[in-house]
């Protein structure tokens, strides 16, 4: 799967679109690394525990839109925009999406 | 009295113990910025020489930063006066610079980055209300091997 955020896959050409697909994650954060943010917030610094978290979670909402393009029987994903929102106090929805074409 | 002890050591401790940290994170920021600055990131959305690009993928790279007590105090007494507020300036520009080298990171082997784009969200701690303490800065581009 090529997969990249401008309009065309350079090198090839697009000889099929497919439509909007599109990966959402939700998460919660985990109270063990909440109680080390809650030391970071006196020091400052990074948080690693969010840093991974939320990399994760967009690496399985990537994984996601991934997996739908295949259905769809595309094999590359261009223009992908990612955006992050909170739901509720403690949740991240991070979602991406981009439109499935099929290149040669 | 306990209390205010309490109070005057976060204080202290945010001060000495963050502005290190600061200066640090700065160095190695710096650091890394003259070792990569071999691998140019531009926003243009088309590659110059589009016929020469043998391989294109996505790369990202995120951080998420914490700012320490006595910048937050600071920060809260400046909402009262208004103007700038440095400390929150620091904070983002550290976090943007970072997530820009971890893209780069990722990117080894790759000749370019175009499409350059950063994304900034906060994460606020129990959603209180108006607070910023921590920001994520995401930032993803599409790397180029010619």
């Amino acid at each position: 799967m090529n997969i990249t955020n401008i309009e065309s896959i350079p090198g090839k050409t697009i000889v099929e679109h497919f439509g909007v697909v599109s990966g959402s994650t939700v998460r919660a954060k985990h109270v063990g690394r909440d109680i080390m943010a809650g030391f970071k917030n006196v020091f400052g610094g990074e948080l690693k525990g969010y840093t991974e978290l939320l990399a994760e979670s967009r690496e399985e909402a990537m994984e996601r839109m991934t997996e739908q393009a295949k259905s769809l029987g595309a094999n590359a994903i261009v223009n992908v925009r990612f955006s992050t929102s909170s739901v509720a106090a403690g949740a991240a929805e991070l979602y991406v999406y981009g439109t499935a074409v099929s290149v040669q | 009295m306990i209390d205010l002890i309490v109070f005057l050591t976060l204080i202290a401790l945010g001060y000495f113990v963050g502005s290190y940290l600061e200066k640090r994170h700065y160095r190695s920021i710096r650091e890394r910025e003259i070792k990569y600055a071999s691998l140019p990131t531009i926003m243009l959305k088309k590659p110059l020489h589009p016929e020469r690009v043998k391989e294109s993928r996505l790369v990202n790279g995120s951080v998420v930063i914490s700012i320490d007590y006595f910048k937050r105090l600071m920060a809260a007494l400046r909402n009262i006066f208004g103007g700038n507020i440095t400390s929150y300036e620091s904070l983002i520009d550290r976090a943007r610079r970072e997530a820009v080298l971890r893209m780069k990171e990722n990117a080894e082997g790759a000749d370019e980055i175009i499409n350059l784009r950063l994304e900034t969200s906060s994460i606020s701690k129990n959603d209180q209300k108006g607070s910023i303490g921590s920001v994520e800065v995401f930032a993803y581009g599409t790397a180029l091997t010619y």
